[in-house]
This record gives structure tokens, sequence and C-alpha cells, in this order.
């Protein structure tokens, strides 16, 4: 092992390809190469590969339980394992697809937008990706074992959870294992971008992106060890005897309800401020122009952090609160809506008279910020404490957070992937089938999503096999609208390995209107990228 | 090679880190089947343990290596403290559930199953747990693990913060020792720190084998025993790491590991004692005076 091997370059003139590969610590041959890494690129690589393995095993959960909808009655599944389809479905899209995607995308971007030579602390860093394959491999075991996968929900309600059999302390600790991770990987991107930025590199010029993250990565900090706690009651409440949520103890089921929803509402904006930074990256690209009111999106990304913390309750309106808790709730939540209404108007406002093209990360862009909207407005619909006692538990709900999550955050992450793809391999992607794969996308997700509404308005609960008959015609849709997004996903798979395998060769700056450090540097980008750190003047654009 | 670095080190080739995720998985899984009776949990479980701990030793004495051969410069050890800092910030948070979980109950959830509070509260009190009235502490209307007697301030509690505010006055003479370039004392007053920290310890155990066997307060006593053995029992894990941890630092500083200049190991380690200790006012104030 070279300890001693320091990266150290005598200062070369300040010269606008900062691409340097001097050829040493070039990547290690073997499969080694990727279990011993220390290089943000090859980490963020991993991440993105195996949260993309994930969204598949994901989304067969998701077939399977379209499928069971398609027709009203029990059809395909037992009842048991619908359930537990339903909680594993949630558990691996937010655990194990956008988390860890945004952290591959953290992971690439951060230190080339910041102008630094890698991540803070590159070993925490190999670790923090080494936990999940080993977390998920308990988690998922589960669906092995006698007593079946979690199927209380993802969101582990005594006093349901502490009734599911042995595996319930295997999906505890797969969750307390996934935490480390997360952790882990939140204190290394607050430690870079507090530490590693490039001189001149200021608060205020990172990109939005860096910006999000940071944000993001604050909240990881302060709720996931909340989480922890939270599982860890169960967990003793379950094995060794304490009555945290039992009343005949004194304790109270409700109150895991209150403990886990102030882990579980930040965890949203988790799921959602990456995508924002995302979006306000690409969105000035091809708008050719700076991004609308920087300033305010970064205060706008701040308030929606802060207000995260003192929203949790809306999760639970039905479920008995004092009168002046359901009130302070509502308002609160409906008070999120005017910074994120800033960001969207931002994003409007960027548009506004820009030479726009409409290249595929573009659309997906666009698709986010129309798509998002849509439901930010059912959120705001969701807010309203005597509407919600209506929605609550109905496929009201589901339509609401999956619209923000598949067109907002996964649609993030597919615009991302097309905007730094050239960068990553060198290589343009094929412009034609990335168009074709937002438009099928795009068709297949709403006939999917929408009529969801409608069944929610109409009654229709979430988590039942079963329905009554007059949901029928828009389950049967919704199903034909899963399979068809779920197989144009083998699309985007296509269309990355084809890119990666070669493709027209990308310039440096890949988009006529990018802006922003990772933009200098060569593509596919150099192993190492800034080991001398550039010279960031007042006018050097790095946004 | 270098003695004072000015890059940025980044180290390559980290084997490490798969030895902590093999370690932990074994750990975990092993720890999960033991809970159920599985075959072979308990074998796993301290295997799992095992490999973690010696993963720890061999990446902290690795980093204490490199630190000693002058690999990390001024940035590199800015990395440092700023990961302290936001993971002391993330263990704040990690009791804070804890601490949560109490307020929660002695505000809310405990007078309301007493029937007071308004709402449905006393028609559910008179319905479901008639004749109960709420008193802190509590172990609910089902008197959940029998009568006990609640676990007094005054005694081993006074004595132990007691204890552990010293620790926390010997520890700064230590950080003072060691900034004067004073070794000898700056070991003293760790060596110090660490009694203190290991008698705190075997107090705590004393109270908890006292609460067992004269005071029926057992970790089953509803609420109260909930929350008093689960807050006071992850300090103590923490007391005992940090103890170990300046344990290691001790024995480092008898290596002539640290220097006027550069003790940040030391200093880690402080800041996490002194998180403790900051606990454990919590602890004191809100589980055992009040
Ligand atoms: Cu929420």
């Amino acid at each position: 092992m070279s300890s001693n091997d320091v990266t150290h370059h005598a200062a070369d003139d300040h010269n606008h390809d900062h691409g340097d590969d001097h050829g040493h610590h070039g990547p290690a041959p073997g499969l080694m190469r990727w279990v011993t890494t220390t290089n943000h690129k090859d980490i963020g690589t991993l991440y993105l590969w195996f949260s993309l393995v994930m969204f598949f095993i994901g989304g067969a959960m998701a077939l399977v339980i379209r499928a069971e909808l398609f027709q009203p009655g029990i059809q395909i599944v037992d009842p048991m394992f619908f359930n537990s389809m339903t909680t594993m479905h949630a558990i691996v899209m937010i655990f194990g697809v956008v988390m860890p995607a945004f952290v591959g995308l953290a992971n690439w971007m951060i230190p080339m937008m910041i102008g630094a030579p890698d991540m803070a602390l590159p070993r925490l860093n190999n670790w923090s990706f080494w936990i999940m394959p080993f977390a998920f491999t308990i988690m998922l075991s589960t669906l092995f074992m006698d007593s079946g996968g979690p199927a209380g929900g993802w969101t582990l309600y005594p006093p349901l959870v502490l009734q599911m059999g042995d595996s319930f302390a295997f999906v505890i600790f797969a969750i307390h294992f996934l935490g480390i991770s997360s952790v882990m990987g939140s204190i290394n991107i607050v430690a870079t971008i507090f530490n590693m930025r490039a001189p001149g590199m200021t608060f205020m010029k990172m990109p939005m992106f860096v910006w999000t993250w940071l944000i993001t990565a604050y909240l990881l900090i302060a709720t996931i060890p909340v989480f922890a706690g939270a599982v860890t009651m169960l967990l003793t409440d379950r094995y060794f005897g304490t009555s945290f949520f039992s009343a005949a103890g004194g304790g109270d089921p409700v109150m895991f309800q209150h403990i886990f929803w102030f882990f579980g509402h930040p965890e949203v904006y988790i799921l959602i401020l990456p995508a924002f930074g995302i979006v306000s990256s690409i969105i000035p690209t091809f708008a050719r122009k700076e991004l609308f009111g920087y300033d305010s999106m970064v205060y706008a990304t701040a308030s929606i952090a802060f207000l995260s913390f003192i929203v949790w309750a809306h999760h639970m309106f039905t479920t008995g609160m004092p009168l002046a808790g359901e009130l302070f709730f509502m308002f609160s939540t409906m008070l999120i809506s005017v910074p994120t209404g800033v960001k969207v108007f931002n994003w409007v406002a960027t548009m506004w008279r820009g030479a726009m093209t409409f290249e595929t990360p573009m659309l997906f862009a666009i698709g986010f910020v129309i798509m998002f909207t849509v439901g930010g407005l059912s959120g705001l619909m969701l807010a309203i404490t005597p509407a919600d006692i209506q929605y609550h538990d109905t496929y009201f709900v589901v339509a609401h957070f999956h619209y923000v999550l598949v067109p907002g955050a996964i649609y993030s992450l597919m615009a991302a992937t097309y905007y730094w793809l050239p960068k990553w391999t060198g290589n343009m992607y094929d412009e034609k089938l990335g168009k074709m794969h937002f438009w099928i996308s795009t068709i297949f997700v709403n006939v999917l999503f929408f009529p969801m509404h409608f069944v929610g308005l109409a009654g229709m609960p979430r988590r039942i096999p079963d329905y009554s008959l007059q949901f029928a015609d828009w389950n049967m849709i919704a199903t034909i609208g899963a399979f068809g997004f779920g197989f144009s996903q083998l699309m985007f798979v296509y269309i990355i390995v084809k890119c990666v395998r070669g493709g027209e060769k990308a310039t440096a700056e890949v988009w006529e209107g990018a802006r922003g450090l990772e933009w200098t540097v060569a593509s596919p980008a150099p192993y190492h990228t800034f080991e001398t750190a550039p010279t960031i003047e007042p006018s050097t654009v790095t946004r | 090679m270098s003695t004072a670095a000015t890059g940025y080190y980044v180290p390559h080739d980290a084997r490490w880190p798969i030895v902590g995720s093999i370690g932990l998985f074994i750990f975990f899984f092993g720890f999960a089947s033991w809970l159920n009776d599985g075959a072979f949990g308990k074998e796993m479980f301290f295997i799992g343990m095992a490999i973690t701990i010696f993963m720890m030793f061999g990446w902290f004495g690795l980093v204490a290596k490199e630190s000693e051969a002058g690999t990390y410069s001024p940035q590199v050890d800015a990395s440092f403290r700023l990961c302290m800092m936001w993971f002391i910030f993330s263990e704040v948070m990690f009791f804070a559930a804890f601490f949560g979980a109490l307020f929660y109950a002695r505000t809310f959830s405990g007078p309301w199953l007493g029937g007071l509070g308004g709402g449905g509260a006393e028609m559910t009190n008179a319905v479901l747990h008639t004749g109960h009235d709420y008193v802190w502490p509590s172990n609910g209307p089902g008197d959940v693990g029998g009568k006990f007697v609640p676990m007094g301030w005054f005694g081993l509690p006074l004595i132990n913060t007691l204890l552990l505010l010293s620790s926390g006055v010997t520890c700064t003479l230590a950080h003072h020792a060691i900034r004067a370039g004073h070794r000898k004392p700056f070991i003293l007053w760790l060596l110090a720190t660490v009694t203190l920290g290991f008698i705190f310890m075997g107090l705590q155990i004393e109270e908890y084998i006292h609460a067992y066997s004269a005071l029926n307060l057992k970790l089953t006593s509803g609420i109260y025993g909930s929350t008093f053995f689960l807050l006071t029992g992850f300090h103590g894990f923490h007391v005992t790491m940090g103890a170990v941890i300046l344990l290691v630092v001790a024995i480092r500083a008898m290596r002539n590991h640290f220097s006027a200049e550069n003790h940040f190991a030391f200093e880690a380690a402080a800041w996490y004692w002194h998180f403790v200790d900051v606990v454990w006012l919590g602890l004191f104030i809100f589980v055992y005076l009040f």
C-alpha cells in the first residue's frame, strides 16, 4: 500500500484545460479495482449501476402489484405476498434506487463541479457504497424466509408490524445497516463541500446541484439517526419486552408515527432536493441562459429544508391529534408551497425568451417541472386537514406521491443520466432513441398514475389486493400503463449500454450552452481531475 | 517520503471497508437469527463483531500510521474535523429520538391514558382503562412488569454525575497539557479521565443490579422501564466507547504520537467525551430528577 503517495504537483500555469491526468494512479486492473477503489468517479459509477439494478427489482415488484390489480378479486398472488410487495417496492425504490442514485451523482459530479481532486474522505466513501449490496442482501433475503418479507407497509407502523414473523429482526437490522451507509455518505458530502472547494469557489458560486446536496446531506444526518432510534424501539418492543408503543405499558402506537414521520417527511425532501439541483443545472444549459433567481433558489431550498422539520404530522391527520396540532401542521405544510412555487417560477423564468433546444435531458427536465407540479398541487390538496380526512389512505395519496417521485425524482435521474453520460463515457448517446424513451415513458407514466386520482377520489383504498367493481376500468388502464412504463425502461438500459460501448465522440463542453467546471475537463473525464486546484476568478462561470 | 504534505492526500486501494461490510453483515445477520433462536445466530453475532473490531483497529491504525508519517496536510485535517463534528451531530439526533419518546409519553400519551387533556381522553379512560390515574413514573394502565420503585436521583446517580463532570475537567486539563507540550501530565490526565469513565460504568452496572434485585425496576417495567433503560443503556454504551477511545489515545500518547500542534485524535475523542457528558446531564435532569 503506497501510504505516502501524496498527489502533489507544482502549481502549473493556469490553463483552461484542467483535465491534467499525468498518467499515474490509473484504475487498478481486474475486479478488485471496484472493491478497493477510492476514486469518486468509480464509486459514483458503482452507485449508479447498483441503483439501476435495484430499479428493475423494485419495478418488478410494482408490476406484481399492478398485475394483481388488473382485475378485481384475488387473481395472482395471495394477500400476504401482495402486502409484502407493496412494502418492499417502497423500501427498494426509496433506499435502493433514488437515494443511492443521487449519491452516485453527487460522487461523480460534486468534486468536478467545485474543482476538488476527490471526495474529502475517499476510504469512507468506498465503505458507504460497499455497505449497500450487503444491507440489501439482508433486506431482500426476508422474501425467501418462512415468514415472508415485511408486509406492514414501509412506514412500519406498530402494532401491525410487530405481528410479522421472524424476518422482522432482519428488516430492522437491514435498515440500521443502510442508515450507517447514508450517514457516512452524507458526512462525506458535507465535508467535501465545506472543505474541498477550489480557491475562489465561494458558496454563492456553487452550482445548484451542490447546494441542494449540501442541504440534503444535512437533512440525512439529522433524520436517519432518528429513524434508527424509532426502529430500535420497535425491535425492543418486539424482542425485549419494552412498552414504547403499547398503551398497556403507558406507551402509545401513535408515538411511533410521530417519531417515524419526523424522519419520514424530511426524507421525502431528501428524495427531491437533489432533483431540484439537477433540473436547475439542465434548464439553463438548454435555454442558453443563466439560471433565473439563483439566490432565491438557494434560500428556497434552505426554507424547504427548515419547514420539512415542522410538518411531519400531516401524515397523521386521521390518527388523532389535538385540534391545535391539526391546524398547525396544516398551515405549516401549506407554507411549503411558497418556496416550492419560487422554484417552479424560476425554472419557467429561466426558459422565458431563452434560445431553447429540446435534447433528451431538457425533455426530461421540462417533463419534471410540469408533472412534479401536478404532484405538488395534489399535495396541497392533501395538506388541507378536512379534505385529507377523505383522501387519507386512498389511491389519491398513491397518485400524489408517485407523481412527485416517478415523473419527479426518477425523471430527474434520467435527465441527469442523459445530461452527463457524454461526460462520463466520452460518447454521445443515441439522441433519437433518447427522445423516444422520453415520449413513450411520459405517455405511459400518465396512463399509469393519472387514473389513480379518479379511483382515489372515488374511495379506492391503497394497500388492498382487491377492490370493488366500480374501480375496475381505471385499474385496468393503470395496469396497462404500468407494464408499458416498466418495459419501456429496457430502452433506457439499451441506450446506456450502447453509449458506454461507443458512439459519436463528445467534446469537452458537450452541450453548447453548458456552464460549470465539469465541462472544462475532457470527455470522458480523466480518472483524476483537478489534482491541482483550478483558480476561480470572480468572472469564471461556475454555475 | 514526504514529511510536510502540501497536496490533498487521496488514498488508494482501500481494503478495510470491505472487511467492515463483511463483518457488519455477519454481525447483523447473526444478531437477527439469534433473536429468533435461529441456527448459528449467536456464533455469527460474535464472529461478525470480532471482524468489525478487527477492521476498526486496522483502519484507525493505518490512519494513525499515515498521520505519523506526515501524509496529511492541514486540509486533510480539516476534513477529519468536519467528519467528527457531523458524526457527533448524528449521535445527538439518535439520542433525540429517545428523549422525544420520553417527553411524548410524559406530556401527551401518559396523561391521555389517565383521562386528562380533553378530547375523548376522559371517555377512553372510563371505558378502557377504568380507575387508571396517570402519575409519572408510570408503567401504564396494564401495570406492565408489576409494582416497581423508580430510581431516585440521590446516591449513585448523583455520584455518577459528579464523576462524569470531573472527567470533563480532567479531559480539558489533558488538552491544556498537550497544547503546552507537556507529555507526562497529558498522559496522566488522560488516564484519570479513562479511570473516571470506567468507575462510572462500574457504578452504572451496580445501579442496574440494584434496580433489578431491590426495586423490581426492569426493562419490562412499562414505559418508565423502557425509557429509563434504553436512555441510560445507550448512554452507558457510548461512555464505554468513549473511554476505550481515550484509552487508545493514551496508549498512542505513551508511544509519543502527539505533539503540541498535531493531536487531532485526542481532540476528536475529547469532543466525543464532552458530548457523552452533556447527554448525561440531560439524562440526570429528565430521567432522574424530574
Ligand atoms: Cu410529509
